[in-house]
């Protein structure tokens, strides 16, 4: 059996940032262990640019964002290890491992960092109605052709979701040469950032279209058109407003989810509002040790706070490994997201144990102008944040303080939530 | 010139197939499709079922029921997915008792064995998440849940080890008959054959009606069906059906081998033979009519959707015989539920009636076994172990959401009737069958298909035919 510190699973940017810190924060025992080819994760399929914007103030493509890290990551002299599956993680954090040069492995580890990052949900989950031929692919399969591989996935495309990888996606088959014919979105707003249905539909004339789905797929081998339909407020169809598309391909960027087969195997308690683990303020999950940072924690908008939650894993996980877990006379504090926020993480904060700052991040469930992201402790509002808008596609974070809470005497509860101007 | 041509390479064709290979015939077995199991044996319940719904004294009946005993053995001799985790008819009013009890009368009167039924309390303990309206149910302790890919892939590779060939993508168009021998004519030419066996499940109407007058009419029957996620394991521990009552036939919940749930089939007589499609009604009524059975069924865990085309001839009857106006033309026909139950005794039966037309007599040496491909998950460490240091490729997982590895996607591509295309994979090794349908792992099987088939990756297709994945290079057109 192999014996390491801290374990991370997933050489993604969660991964590769959440090593460093834990490294630059004193501990020297680190094993990561990627399931593919090679470090860097999703990034390496991202090859637009608009990565690194808060952590570098450049602007970077994903794989030289990734390689930011990776070089770090060899700087420490950090050990990785590729093509490795880890097959199941006990709560006593016993790490069994698939590769093909030591076959079945298992790894003794001090503190484990969950950072596996997500998947996009599939055609079968959405319940799209029709054949299932060739040329129904998620947006991020098909970037992985064109991207990563040079294939073309299809000619003549449509888009349902209009998710970042999707718009990407948009982007991207346009000018490899296809013609992307329409993006439609079943919500009455894009679940995508805003910069993105700028740069990538409206600089390229792709329509839009909100409170729209498809309702058939045609084409029995390969897909030959789609029926699109507007939808109501319960997200039916409306009879009558069907819309042929002929096109040959469809993309399907409807959310992602975080991945977390293995956290759930080893009894980690679940957020149904992220589907990722329920962590405290340093990012642990409800079994010691086990922290979690990234996409498989909640999905993020940006890599940069990916980056920046995965320090914050990394420093918290070190210092579980170098102190042990820090002894707390003040409780675990909830926080509660309502009235337009759908969740927050992390979900408690104990006074004791958090960092001089402790940022909280959320994401609202409707598209929200000129309001405010506002704190209430004990009834009292602390913070009032002002937003010139919020969507659902982009994360919101706000900062609360350890003077802050300190101050408050015996906290009940604090609330996140989003008030009207 | 072959003995017998069987057209059709769905388990009905492969069942006959196998049971054809024990005897001195030259066996072809011609497939429209690129793969075996590619019509209504792929899409279906995937059940054993016991054999209390057929007619008393049907052939029906007396296949389902041998059908289903030979399961057990047969699963072990040729090594696919069978578990006999027994079914329930549930009845949701009192007042259907005398309907429930009828159906166990019949199940009796066909040969079933221990046969019950259970009230609530029981029926409560056996499956905790029954829906509230139970009051009780006909419990058969021999039906079971079976591969049916698996199943239908371990024949056809069975007879192929026993010396029947396989031609794929071939559609047959006509017959004729030459001094007395069939003359079977095709998209790729023409093949002679002594015996016909007609297995084409919903176009054997078609092929019946090219050789005699008395006409036959199959009519596809769409069953659409929705596939939960394997976190919903457990949710119900028998396969689960309702009694049709006022509130007409309801759907099936059901655990599968590989430790999904499956909920579904709704029944719509269609037109057209290919019309595989779900639709948005379809799905509605089978998530809808799952509620009668089950509370709280996850319905968010569902990770595909698929429908079937059941054969289904006017007098719900197998059809399975020598055609009057037709000599040595053997029909295989009407097989819809219980088929994928009864395929191993139509096989036996149909390979029966040929055999006698052919005086033909056994082999010496029919293999009766087959080795599927080896699923390291089943394996001891040890084993697991000795098997990745022999072949690296075991070490190697390829499909995260099923854990399939690169070892097992070698073996369903090289070994006979291997895969061709990503879908034949999916069957043969379940690499996309996951909760990512394929999200992940295509591109990395479609890899692995065209370098152990030493094939452009443009031409990997989804399931053959124009299914390409690949329509070209970036920037071609530019």
């Amino acid at each position: 059996m192999l014996h390491y510190d801290i374990v991370i699973i997933g050489g993604g940017p969660a991964g590769l940032a959440a090593a460093v810190s834990a490294k630059q924060s004193g501990v020297e025992s680190i094993l990561v262990l990627e399931r593919d080819k090679e470090l860097g994760g999703i990034l390496n399929q991202c090859i637009h640019n608009g990565f690194g914007l808060h952590t570098f103030k450049e602007e970077l493509t994903g794989p030289e964002y990734a390689q930011r890290f990776i070089d770090q990551l060899l700087e420490e002299k950090i050990e990785y290890k590729l093509h490795t599956m880890v097959m199941d993680i006990t709560s006593d954090k016993v790490i069994t491992a698939m590769n093909r040069e030591e076959g079945l492995f298992e790894i003794e580890a001090k503190t484990v960092i969950l950072a596996m990052g997500c998947r996009e949900r599939s055609r079968g989950a959405l319940n799209i109605p029709g054949y299932r031929p060739a040329g129904v692919f998620s947006a991020g399969t098909a970037q992985r052709l064109v991207n990563m591989e040079g294939y073309m996935p299809g000619r003549e495309v449509v888009i349902l979701g209009s998710g970042d990888i999707g718009l990407i996606m948009a982007r991207r088959m346009t000018l490899e040469g296809a013609k992307v014919k329409v993006v439609a979105e079943l919500l009455p707003y894009s679940g995508g950032l805003k910069r993105n249905i700028v740069q990538c539909l409206d600089d390229f004339d792709i329509p839009l279209k909100l409170s729209h789905t498809v309702i058939a797929v045609e084409g029995k081998e390969r897909v030959e058109g789609i029926t699109l339909a507007q939808v109501d407020a319960n997200r039916r169809p409306i009879p009558g407003t069907e819309e042929h598309y002929k096109c040959d391909t469809l993309l399907l960027s409807c959310g992602l989810i975080p991945e977390n087969e293995l956290s759930r195997g080893l009894g980690i308690d679940m957020d149904m509002v992220t589907s990722g683990p329920i962590v405290n303020e340093s990012l642990e999950t409800n079994v010691e040790g086990i922290f979690a940072c990234g996409n498989v924690l909640h999905v993020h908008d940006l890599v940069d706070f990916v980056s920046e939650e995965a320090v914050a894993a990394g420093r918290n996980a070190a210092k579980f490994v170098l102190e042990g877990k820090k002894e707390a006379t003040s409780k675990d504090i909830p926080l509660v997201a309502t009235e337009g926020a759908r969740y927050t993480v992390p979900k408690t904060i104990n006074v004791d144990r958090m960092e001089e700052k402790q940022i909280v991040r959320f994401r609202v469930g409707d598209v929200y102008k000129n309001c405010y992201s506002s704190v209430y402790i004990n009834g009292e509002r602390v913070l009032h944040k002002k937003r010139i808008i919020m969507a659902p596609g982009e994360m919101e974070e706000v900062i609360l303080t350890k003077e802050l809470l300190s101050s408050k005497g015996d906290i009940q509860e604090i609330v996140v939530k989003v008030e009207e101007a | 010139m072959y003995d017998v041509i069987v057209i059709g390479a769905g388990v009905s064709g492969s069942a006959s197939a196998r049971e054809l290979s024990r005897y001195n015939l030259n066996t072809l077995v011609l497939e429209r499709d690129e793969d075996v199991c590619c019509g209504t044996s792929k899409a279906n319940s995937a059940i054993a079922h016991a054999g209390f719904d057929a007619e008393v004294g049907s052939l029906m009946a007396k296949l389902n029921v041998e059908g289903n005993l030979m399961m057990d053995e047969l699963s072990k001799d040729l090594d696919f997915s069978f578990k006999r985790i027994g079914s329930l008819v549930v009845c949701m009013n009192e007042r259907d008792r005398g309907a429930l009890e009828d159906l166990m009368a019949r199940g009796v009167a066909n040969g079933v064995q221990d046969l019950r039924i259970v009230e609530r309390k029981e029926l409560e303990e056996m499956e905790p998440n029954i829906s509230n309206e139970a009051v009780m149910a006909l419990f058969a302790p021999t039906g079971g849940i079976v591969c049916p890919f698996d199943l239908n892939l371990a024949m056809a590779e069975n007879a192929v080890d026993n010396g029947v060939k396989f031609q794929f993508d071939t559609q047959v168009t006509g017959f004729r008959k030459e001094n007395d021998l069939w003359v079977v004519e095709t998209n790729k030419g023409e093949l002679t054959a002594k015996y016909i066996v007609n297995a084409a499940g919903v176009f054997a109407d078609t092929l019946h009606n090219m050789v005699s007058e008395n006409k036959m009419k199959i009519t596809p029957r769409k069953g659409e069906y929705c596939l939960l996620d394997k976190t919903t394991g457990g949710f119900v521990n028998h396969t689960i059906f309702q009694l049709p009552d006022k509130m007409g036939k309801g759907v099936l919940v059901t655990p599968t081998v590989h430790g999904n749930t499956l909920v579904g089939p709704t029944s719509l007589d269609i037109e057209d033979k290919e019309a595989t499609s779900t639709t948005q009604d379809g799905l509605d009524t089978v998530i809808a009519k799952s509620s009668r059975t089950v509370k709280n069924l996850p319905m968010r865990q569902v990770i595909t959707s698929f429908s079937g085309l059941r054969a289904h001839e006017a007098g719900h009857e197998f059809i399975i015989g020598e055609v009057a106006d037709a000599k040595n033309f053997i029909d295989c026909a009407g097989i819809e539920s219980p088929g994928l139950t009864s395929a191993p005794a139509i096989g036996k039966m149909v390979a029966g009636i040929v055999a006698e037309l052919a005086n033909a007599e056994l082999k010496s040496d029919f293999i009766g076994t087959r080795v599927g491909i080896i699923d390291p998950k089943k394996l001891t460490k040890a084993e697991q172990m000795a098997l990745i240091q022999e072949k690296p490729a075991y070490g190697n997982i390829i499909c995260r959401c099923e854990m399939v590895t690169e070892g097992e996607i070698i073996d369903a591509i090289t070994r006979p009737l291997g895969a061709k295309s990503l879908d034949g994979v999916k069957r043969r090794t379940r690499s996309g069958m996951g909760r990512c349908q394929g999200g992940f792992c295509a591109p990395r099987v479609m890899e692995i298909i065209s370098r152990e088939k030493n094939m452009d990756i443009a031409e990997v297709t989804k399931s053959g035919g124009n299914s390409k994945l690949i329509v070209g290079v970036n920037k071609d057109t530019i």
